[in-house]
C-alpha cells in the first residue's frame, strides 16, 4: 500500500479540478490549511465591502397579496371575501387605505423604520393559474417558455464555475439556481462535517473526474468536488454559528420567540455567513404552504406569522453589521389568489401580487400601483408591475450585473426602489 | 449508441421496472435471460406484503393546546411514522417489484401528502388503490383517483360544491395527472370543476360519498364538448383525448427511463401499444422493448427513495433493522427516515401535488454527505455474507452485491482507499456513493 499512494495521490492531484491542492491536502488528513491557498489559485477574496448580496425568500403555493396587504376599508374587498376579510381595526396601517396582515407585526416596525418596500401589483403579461407553470415562470423569468436555466442561474453562468457564488438553504436546489452550465450549491441541514478515516478519503476520491463518465455521472463526481469547496469555505462559520445558536446565547434564536422554525433557521445560517464575509452573493430560502383553497384565514396567517418570526431578527441583525447592510432580502410567490373568495373559506388561483423588498438599502415605503378590486380581467387583478423588471434591480442593484444578458433586452429597473 | 448486451439490459429492467435486484435475483434474472425476466416482471402480481399499520380514524374535537388535541397530533404522527415505515419495508421485501415500483410512480404522479391529509388510514387506502390499479388501464385508475377519499381531502374535492365551486382538483387533474399544461384553457378549468362538484368525505369509515343537493348537474362545456358532465363523465372525456396517452407515456418515460423524451417514432410506438385499452403493461412492455431502453446512453438520476430502497435490497438490510441505539431518553433513531428527510423524499410527503422534483436536482453537494451516513447505517446491518479478503476481490464483490456493470478507474481508485481495511461492508457502503451507483446505467 505505501509504495502506491504516491502515484495515486500525483493522480489524484492531476485528475481533481479546480481543488486539486485541497484533494491532496485533505487525503494527507491536513484540514486546517487557509481555505485562500487552498482554492486553485485563491480565485476567492473575502465579501467585499459594497458588494451586494441577495437573499431570495420563496413562497410556495400562491400566497393570498389581498390578504397580505390587505384593502382593508375598500368596500368591494369586503363584500368579495366575506367571511375571509379583515376588518380595518384588524390589519397594521402602512398607509393609502392598506394594511398588512396581523400576522406581519415585526415587518410593520421594519417598514415604520423604512427598512421595507412593498412593490404592489407584480405580475407578467398573460398569467398563468398553474402553480408548477407559474413558478416556473417567475424561476425562469421567462412567461413564454419556462423550461431553460434559472434567471439567478443564468446569472450563474456569466460568473464561471464557482459553487460559492450561490448557495441554496434547501437540500433540493429550486430551479431559479440552475443555469445552463452551472448551479447553486446547497448546504446540508445537518452541518458539513464531511467523513475523516481511509472512508473519508474513499469519499474525496469519489470526487474525481473519470473520462468514461457521460454527463449525469459527471455531474455526482462534481457535486463532490463542490461540497469540498464549500466545506473549506462555509464549513468553520457553520460550525461556529452553529454550536452559539445551540448555547443559546444567539440573540436571532431568542427573538424568534423559542420557535425553531427552518426558515428562521436557514436565515440564521445566512446572516452568520454574511457577516463572516463568505464570497456568496445570492442565497435561496423558502417557506411553503401557501395554497389556500380552503379555510385560507388561519393557515394564511400562521404561514405569515412564520415568516414575520424569522425575518424580523434577521433584517434586523443583518444593520447591525457593515456586511449585512449589503443584504436585500427579496420575497415573493408565484401568484396572488382571486379577488372572490371560495365557498370554502379559501382563494383559488390570481394573478398580480405584491414584493417585499427588506434591508437597509431598499428605499422603504409602498412602490407600484396598488391593483383595482373592480377592474379586473376575468375575475383576476391586473399586474402593474412586471416582475422581470423587479429582478433586473436587484441584479444592477444588488449584484452589480447588467440585466440584459439574464432578462433580455428592455427591461427597466423600478425607479426609487434601491437607494442610491 | 452502444446496444446494451443481455445482460446488462436483463440488470436495467431489476432496476428500472422494479426496485433493483436482492442477493441472487441478477444471476437468476441473467440466467432465465431479457425476455423470461421481462414476462415475469409484468405477469406477476402484487404480494401480500407485511401486514399494514392499523390506523384508526383520527377524531379532533379538542381546543389548541388541549390534552385532547395533543393526544390527537400524536396519534397522527405515530399513524404517518408508521405507514412510511411499513411502505418502505414492503418495497424492500417484495418478491414482485413491478407493481410496487409502479405503485411508487403512481404516488409521486398522483402526490398526495400527509401534510394536509390529516387522517393517514386515508393515504393508506389510497395506497392500496394504486398498486391495485396501478397496471391495469389508466381510465380507472383515474377515475378512482379523482373520488379517491385522500385526494379529495388533498385537492378539497370534498369542498366543491354547485354555486360555488373550487377549481382545485379539476386544474391538478387535467394539468398534472391526465393531458399536460397548454392542452386546456382556463375556462375549461372552470366548468371541469362544476363537473366535479358533490362529493365529500366520511373520515369514518374513511369513504368518499356523493351529495347530490351539493353537485351542479346543469350542462357545462368541456375540451369543446357540451353535456351534463359529473365526475366520471369529465374524466371518460380527459383520458379520451390523444394529448392524454402522450402525456401519461411521457411522464411515465421520465422516472423509469430517461428526463430526455423519447423521440416521435419511439413515443408513436408507445402510444400505440398503450392504445384505446389505456393498457399500462402492454406501455411497459413496450417501453423495455424500446430502442432507447437497450442504449447505454439511457441514464437516470435514482430518487432518494430508488437509491435507499435498492441498496437496502442488494444487502439484505430490512428498513425495519437499520436503527440507531436511543440517545438519552429519546426513541430509537431511524436514520433512513432521517436521512430521506434530509435528502428531500420521504413517502407520503411529497413537496406539491407536482410530486418530487427529476434529473439533476437530487445531485447537490450536501445530497453525498447524506447518502453517505445513511448507506453506514445500512450496511451496519447488511445480512450478505461478507466479502472475500484481498482489495481487488472484495471491490468486485461489492460490484457484484449492488448490481454494477463495472466501476470506472475513479471509483476503483476510490474504493481501494477501503478495501484493505478490517470491514468489508464499509466497501458496500462507498460502493454505494459511486456515480456508477447514484446514476441508473
Amino acid at each position: 500500500m505505501s509504495n502506491r499512494l504516491p502515484d495515486v495521490t500525483r493522480r489524484r492531484f492531476l485528475t481533481w479540478s479546480g481543488v486539486a491542492a485541497a484533494a491532496v491536502g485533505l487525503t494527507a488528513g491536513a484540514t486546517q490549511v487557509p481555505w485562500s491557498t487552498l482554492l486553485d489559485g485563491a480565485t476567492h477574496t473575502p465579501l467585499a465591502p459594497g458588494q451586494g448580496v441577495l437573499v431570495v425568500v420563496t413562497l410556495y403555493g400562491g400566497n393570498d397579496g389581498l390578504n397580505t396587504v390587505v384593502p382593508a376599508s375598500d368596500d368591494t374587498y369586503q363584500a368579495q371575501r366575506h367571511e375571509l376579510a379583515y376588518q380595518p381595526s384588524e390589519v397594521l396601517d402602512v398607509g393609502q387605505g392598506l394594511g398588512l396582515n396581523p400576522g406581519l407585526a415585526g415587518t410593520k416596525g421594519l417598514f415604520d423604520d423604512g427598512h421595507v418596500a412593498i412593490v404592489r401589483g407584480v405580475g407578467y403579461p398573460g398569467p398563468d393559474h398553474s402553480h408548477f407553470r407559474s413558478m416556473a415562470i417567475w424561476q425562469t423569468a421567462s412567461p413564454t417558455s419556462p423550461t431553460g436555466a434559472g434567471w439567478l442561474g443564468r446569472w450563474l453562468d456569466g460568473t464561471g464555475e464557482d459553487p460559492l457564488r450561490a448557495v441554496s438553504l434547501d437540500s433540493v436546489l429550486p430551479p431559479l439556481l440552475t443555469g445552463a452550465s452551472t448551479a447553486a450549491s446547497t448546504l446540508p441541514a445537518a452541518g458539513l462535517s464531511l467523513p475523516t478515516g481511509s472512508a473519508g478519503a474513499a469519499f474525496r476520491a469519489l470526487a474525481g473526474v473519470d473520462p468514461g463518465d457521460d454527463a449525469l455521472r459527471a455531474r455526482v463526481a462534481r457535486s463532490g468536488r463542490d461540497l469540498a469547496q464549500v466545506e473549506q469555505v462555509l464549513g468553520p462559520t457553520l460550525a461556529s454559528s452553529r454550536s452559539r445558536a445551540a448555547a443559546g446565547n444567539d440573540a436571532g434564536a431568542a427573538a424568534a420567540g423559542g420557535g425553531r422554525s427552518q426558515l428562521a433557521d436557514q436565515l440564521r445560517t445566512v446572516a452568520a455567513l454574511v457577516e463572516a464575509r463568505v464570497p456568496t452573493r445570492v442565497y435561496s430560502v423558502s417557506l411553503g404552504g401557501f395554497d389556500t383553497h380552503a379555510d385560507e384565514r388561519g393557515t394564511q396567517q400562521r404561514l405569515l406569522t412564520e415568516l414575520d418570526a424569522a425575518l424580523t431578527p434577521f433584517v434586523q441583525r443583518l444593520g447591525t453589521t457593515d456586511a449585512g447592510r449589503q443584504v436585500v432580502t427579496m420575497v415573493y410567490s408565484e401568484f396572488g389568489r382571486r379577488v372572490l373568495a371560495n365557498a370554502s373559506q379559501g382563494t383559488d388561483h390570481g394573478t398580480a401580487n405584491p414584493v417585499f423588498l427588506l434591508g437597509a438599502p431598499v428605499v422603504g415605503g409602498l412602490h407600484g400601483e396598488q391593483p383595482s378590486l373592480t377592474d379586473l380581467d376575468a375575475g383576476d387583478l391586473r399586474a402593474s408591475t412586471d416582475f422581470r423588471d423587479v429582478y433586473a434591480t436587484v441584479l444592477g442593484g444588488v449584484l452589480g450585473a447588467d440585466p440584459a444578458p439574464v432578462l433580455g433586452a428592455g427591461r427597466t429597473p423600478v425607479a426609487g426602489l434601491l437607494a442610491t | 449508441m452502444t446496444v446494451l448486451a443481455d445482460a446488462v439490459a436483463t440488470r436495467r429492467l431489476l432496476d428500472r421496472l422494479g426496485l433493483g435486484p436482492r442477493p441472487g435475483d441478477l444471476s437468476a434474472a441473467v440466467g432465465q435471460g431479457f425476455e423470461a425476466t421481462l414476462d415475469a416482471l409484468l405477469a406477476t402480481p402484487a404480494d401480500p406484503g407485511p401486514p399494514p399499520p392499523v390506523l384508526a380514524p383520527i377524531v379532533d374535537r379538542g381546543k389548541p393546546g388541549t390534552p385532547e388535541r395533543q393526544a390527537a397530533q400524536q396519534q397522527r404522527s405515530q399513524g404517518q411514522d408508521a405507514l412510511t415505515r411499513w411502505w418502505l419495508e414492503r418495497m424492500w421485501a417484495t418478491a414482485a417489484p413491478l407493481p410496487e415500483r409502479l405503485t411508487w410512480f403512481w404516488h409521486g404522479h398522483f402526490a398526495t401528502s400527509a401534510q394536509k391529509v390529516d387522517q393517514p388510514a386515508l393515504l393508506l387506502a389510497q395506497n392500496d388503490t394504486l398498486r391495485r390499479l396501478g397496471t391495469g388501464d389508466f381510465r380507472t385508475l383515474a377515475q378512482a383517483m379523482v373520488v379517491d377519499p385522500a385526494m379529495l381531502v388533498w385537492l378539497d374535492g370534498r369542498t366543491n360544491r354547485v354555486g360555488a365551486p373550487n377549481e382545485n382538483l379539476a386544474r391538478e387533474f387535467m394539468e398534472l395527472f391526465a393531458l399536460g399544461v397548454g392542452h386546456y384553457t382556463e375556462t375549461d378549468v372552470r366548468e371541469a370543476a362544476r363537473a366535479l362538484t358533490g362529493w365529500t368525505v366520511d373520515v369514518d369509515p374513511g369513504s368518499a360519498r356523493l351529495v347530490p343537493r351539493r353537485q351542479d348537474t346543469g350542462t357545462k362545456t368541456i375540451l369543446g364538448r357540451t353535456a351534463a358532465f359529473d365526475a366520471p363523465g369529465f374524466v371518460d372525456l380527459v383520458v379520451a383525448r390523444p394529448e392524454s396517452a402522450a402525456f401519461v407515456v411521457g411522464r411515465m418515460w421520465s422516472r423509469l427511463i430517461s428526463t430526455t423524451p423519447p423521440s416521435p417514432a419511439v413515443l408513436g410506438s408507445l402510444t400505440d401499444a398503450y392504445g384505446p385499452g389505456r393498457d399500462l403493461r402492454a406501455l411497459l412492455r413496450a417501453i423495455a422493448v424500446s430502442a432507447p431502453f437497450h442504449d447505454s446512453a439511457t441514464t437516470l438520476v435514482k430518487q432518494p427513495v430508488e437509491w435507499a430502497v435498492g441498496l437496502m435490497r442488494a444487502v439484505g438490510a430490512s428498513p425495519s433493522t437499520v436503527t440507531t441505539p436511543p440517545r438519552g431518553r429519546g426513541r430509537q433513531g431511524d436514520p433512513v427516515h432521517q436521512h430521506l428527510e434530509a435528502l428531500g423524499q420521504v413517502p407520503f410527503r411529497p413537496p406539491s401535488v407536482g410530486g418530487w422534483p427529476a434529473g439533476t436536482a437530487w445531485l447537490t453537494p450536501s445530497a453525498q454527505l447524506d447518502r453517505l451516513a445513511l448507506a453506514q447505517a445500512v450496511v451496519a446491518h447488511a445480512t450478505v455474507p461478507p466479502g472475500p479478503a484481498g482489495p481487488n476481490a472484495r471491490i468486485d464483490w461489492a460490484r457484484q452485491v449492488l448490481g454494477i456493470d463495472a466501476f470506472g478507474p475513479r471509483s476503483t481508485d476510490a474504493l481501494r482507499d477501503v478495501a484493505g481495511g478490517p470491514d468489508a461492508r464499509t466497501v458496500l457502503a462507498v460502493a454505494a456513493l459511486t456515480p456508477e451507483y447514484v446514476i441508473s446505467t
